[in-house]
């Protein structure tokens, strides 16, 4: 940490603001809180670590009412309370963002905020607050906009903005970080910590390790629904907080350099420009790049600068202008859609998993049949194959070590990262010859990022062109061999990571960056 | 005081309970309404829904006043299981009428094995051709399903009063608005002896267990489902909006479209100006009442054909007039409509001492 001067009350014993004991929550088949303690003392920021499905989410959530405990009590300053809902619980003062948005898409940024608020006194002048709110701490939004328009970044500023309109007293954030660049990480810690400061309270939960080294003071460890250990972050390393969490030691990951063949591209995108389908979406300009059998290629960028539009032109949601735009093992495939690409041996993944990865209400089968019907021969005769269709979801399961109750679950029912990781293996088992995949670790921990990592590569070493959109950069150097930047839908030329320095990457993603939404002067 | 909170899910609980409960609320407001109009309420409620299904004769008929509903109800929970809202069955079973009756009425001495069915699929055509005019306006001009579907049933209607009084009017039929009555060979069979019921009666049920079965097992049953669920998702893997919007159209037009020939070629015999009651939109309420689920469709749709016996039972024993019947269904949808909230939200009462309240 860089401040000198603690915060006064950073010690919590004296008079803390939350005391949740003994929480339990029993879901079937899942005892995901299993009598837990957490002590959140006031100014202080407080993360909450563990690995995926651990029951960090379940335990947020049962603090902000949306979930009730099965057992136990929650003392909010000094008084035992009962939170039956979120709207009371901001009234208490307890704001939370979410790991997934509950935002409407049909409607703009701020009619979605006034829909949270629990008073429509608090509507008024709403507009100006929430650009002064925006501004002062960072987040650029434009109160106008359709949320259906918003990148995932853009739609956790809403979350954000939303709650700190209310000033609460304590801030749940839940996986915050997992989508903003570096730099808007580096300006939400300064948010956050001015936060601190003045006074409020903030639970963090984060896999990002060293994120939660240089923000928070205290830590609460879980495992299996248990808290295991209660550590001060800065004074452990990030491979430390790791073996706290899965209580293993970690394998050291090395991807070296793999041997890229010099074949023939797999993936060939000639001069791609396309419209975006959305009202304030990123056209594509003139997107022209390859990829060889083996190799990964990363695209960094800043979200919203064309990365939802790319995705879906390489998945075939777009179509591209012309056949001859792109290119598979020498294929024109451009007009071609989803399916057929799939077929050919073209698979993606979006970054959004509920509700375009993934259906929410649908089980983890089913889920597996959405995307493998045909590379996984799950149907016979028009009817689905019932028995090979649950056979790859729990092939899935086993090989990506998906914590959930089996091939039957509703995808809803997996913790963040069990879903993510459960939607990765589905892509992968495929075993197409070109992937793309949008933020593959998003919200996955440290141990599960690791095995997909060490998936990824297995998959390229056998020939596969991987494809990678992604704000980590962290994650672009470790795993790709080469990195392009794509900023206000034009990419630049892919460069070597070995030769790629951190400043230049940075240049190309904010040199050329397209105009954040414009600020109506209030 | 009463509030209500959000639970955060969906109650499978609920999903299943609110159907039984506005089923339970309905029958105690229709009991305060016959005290209203001066029948002793539970003498009227039994009259209403008990008596009508005491003898041989009133099963036959409770099921051949269901086989209707539950044709076009099956077809339609098809429907929205894809989001695709089409509430104009009772224009699509018009139209089937019109199209089997009018080939029925053109070949007055065909033989029933082969010509029977050929009227039936003519039906089923005119139930579609129907319904495509309300997918074509929805995906070539993204016109809203829910107006065209029920502006057709208008227009359906008055193309069936212009035939019946003009062209296909039976010139014995002392000028009343009708046509001949059918032929032995266009004539829909009975299957038991001795009682009312007829081939759709099996039919419907068996419907149902079919449309279960492609809902559930096929793969085009599970692209609807996804593309009801998560519009975004059923793009990401590939599957056609327009093409699958066709076949809900087609398929739920084509059931009404079957269930309107065979009523014409059953119960009524020829075509009149009256040939439903509005099954059509009393099929709206069998699908949602069933869950949009093809065996909740059975058991919704004797309920409420059981809704149409009862009317006429009162009228005859009470000296209450028929509209009954609508009421009945008019205030078991509200109920439906009000307890479904049950199932996102839940009842919480409200402490008025409890140190957080929301001013509401
Ligand atoms: N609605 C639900 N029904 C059944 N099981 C559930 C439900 N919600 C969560 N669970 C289970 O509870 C466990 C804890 O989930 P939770 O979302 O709290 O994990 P998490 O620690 O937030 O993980 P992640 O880091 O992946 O987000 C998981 O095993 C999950 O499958
Ligand atoms: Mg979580």
């Amino acid at each position: 940490m860089d401040s000198t001067t603690p915060p006064p009350t950073a010690a919590p014993a004296s008079d803390p603001l939350l005391i949740l004991r003994g929480i339990v929550k029993q879901f079937p088949g899942c005892l995901a809180n299993d009598h837990v303690d957490l002590t959140v003392g006031r100014h202080e920021i407080h993360a909450l670590l563990g690995e995926n499905g651990a029951g960090k989410s379940t335990l947020v959530k049962i603090i902000y009412g949306v979930m009730k405990p099965d057992a136990g009590t929650i003392t909010w300053d000094g008084k035992i309370v009962t939170i039956a809902n979120p709207a009371q619980a901001r009234a208490l003062g307890i704001g939370m963002v979410f790991q997934h948005f509950s935002l409407f898409e049909a409607l703009t940024v701020a009619e979605n905020i006034a829909l949270g608020l629990n008073n429509p006194e608090d509507r008024v002048g709403l507009y100006d607050r929430i650009v002064d709110i925006s501004t002062r701490y960072g987040l650029p939004l434009d109160p106008k906009r359709a949320v259906h328009d918003l990148s995932v970044g853009e739609r956790q500023r809403i979350e954000i903005v939303r709650c700190l309109l209310q000033n609460p007293k304590l801030l749940i954030m839940d996986e915050p970080t997992s989508v903003l660049t570096p730099q808007e990480v580096q300006k939400l810690f300064g948010t956050l910590r001015r936060l601190a400061a003045e006074g409020c309270s903030i639970l963090y939960i984060s896999h990002k390790l060293e994120e939660i080294r240089a923000l928070c003071e205290r830590a609460t460890i879980m495992r299996l629904g248990k808290v295991t250990a209660h550590c001060i972050p800065s004074e452990k390393t990030a491979r430390e907080l790791a073996e706290l969490m899965i209580s293993a030691k970690l394998k050291t990951q090395n991807f070296g350099a793999r041997a890229v063949s010099s074949h023939a591209p797999r993936l060939v995108l000639d001069r791609l420009t396309i419209r975006s389908n959305q009202p304030f979406g990123t056209d594509l300009k003139d997107i022209s790049f390859a990829v060889a059998p083996g190799e990964i290629l990363g695209i960094a960028g800043i979200a919203g600068n064309g990365q939802t539009e790319l995705m879906e032109a390489l998945s075939g949601e777009i179509p591209a202008g012309s056949p001859k735009n792109i290119l598979l093992d020498g294929i024109e495939i451009g007009h071609e859609g989803p399916m057929a690409r799939r077929k050919r041996g073209c698979c993606a993944l979006p970054e959004e998993r509920n509700g375009h990865g993934a259906v929410g209400g649908m089980t983890l089968s089913e889920n597996g049949f959405l995307s493998a019907n045909m590379r996984g021969a799950l149907q016979r005769l028009g009817l689905i194959n019932r028995k090979r269709t649950r056979a790859f979801a729990a092939g899935v399961i086993e090989r990506f070590d998906v914590r959930t109750t089996g091939p039957e679950a509703e995808a809803r029912s997996l913790s963040g990262g069990n879903l993510q990781k459960f939607l990765i293996g589905r892509e992968v088992v495929q075993q197409p010859s070109v992937l793309i995949l949008s933020q593959p670790t998003w919200g996955v921990d440290a141990g599960a990022a690791a095995a997909i990592y060490e998936a990824l590569v297995a998959l390229a070493k056998g020939g596969t062109a991987i494809v990678i959109i992604s704000q980590d950069l962290d994650e672009i150097l470790m795993l790709c061999d080469r990195i392009a930047v794509i900023a206000a839908g034009r990419i630049s030329p892919p460069v070597k990571v070995m030769d790629a320095t951190i400043e230049q990457i940075g240049l190309l993603m904010g040199g050329s960056r397209h105009q954040e939404p414009e600020h109506v002067p209030a | 005081m009463f509030r209500l909170e959000p639970r955060g899910e969906r109650s499978t609980f609920w999903t299943y309970g609110s159907p039984v409960l506005a089923v339970l609320l309905t029958i105690l407001t229709m009991g305060a309404i016959f005290a209203v109009m001066g029948a002793p309420p539970v003498t009227a409620i039994e009259t209403f829904l008990i008596s009508p299904i005491t003898s041989v004769a009133g099963l036959s008929a409770l099921a051949v006043r269901a086989a209707p509903l539950i044709i076009i109800g099956v077809g339609l929970a098809f429907c929205y299981r894809a989001n695709v809202w089409n509430i104009g069955g009772d224009g699509q079973f018009t139209l089937g009428a019109i199209a089997g009756g009018g080939l029925a009425l053109l070949f007055p001495n065909e033989a029933f094995w082969w010509f029977y069915p050929v009227v039936l699929v003519t039906g089923i055509l005119g139930g579609m051709a129907w319904a495509a005019i309300v997918a074509a306006l929805k995906l070539r001009f993204n016109a809203n399903e829910i107006l065209t579907s029920l502006m057709l049933v208008y227009i359906a209607q008055l193309v069936l009063v212009w035939l019946v009084t003009g062209p296909w009017r039976d010139p014995h039929g002392f000028g009343f608005p009708q046509s001949a009555m059918f032929s032995a060979g266009a004539t829909t069979p009975m299957i038991f002896s001795g009682t009312t019921i007829h081939l759709g009666c099996l039919l419907a049920p068996l419907l149902a267990i079919v449309l279960w079965q492609v809902m559930a097992r096929s793969v085009l049953g599970f692209q609807l489902r996804v593309v009801g669920q998560a519009p975004r998702a059923a793009r990401y893997a590939g599957f056609s909006n327009a093409r699958l919007t066709w076949i809900a159209l087609l398929v739920s037009g084509g059931l009404s479209g079957l269930a309107g020939i065979i009523e014409v070629t059953g119960p009524v015999g020829q075509l009149t100006t009256s040939i439903t009651p509005g099954y059509g939109f009393t099929a709206v309420i069998v699908a949602f009442l069933g869950r949009l689920h093809p065996v909740g469709v059975i058991f919704a749709g004797l309920l409420l054909a059981l809704s149409y016996l009862g009317g006429d039972a009162a009228q005859i024993n009470l000296n209450l007039p028929n509209a009954i019947t609508g009421i009945f269904q008019g205030v078991l949808l509200f109920y439906l409509l009000g307890a479904d909230i049950l199932i996102l939200y839940r009842l919480k009462r409200v402490n008025p001492a409890a140190p957080v309240t929301e001013n509401s």
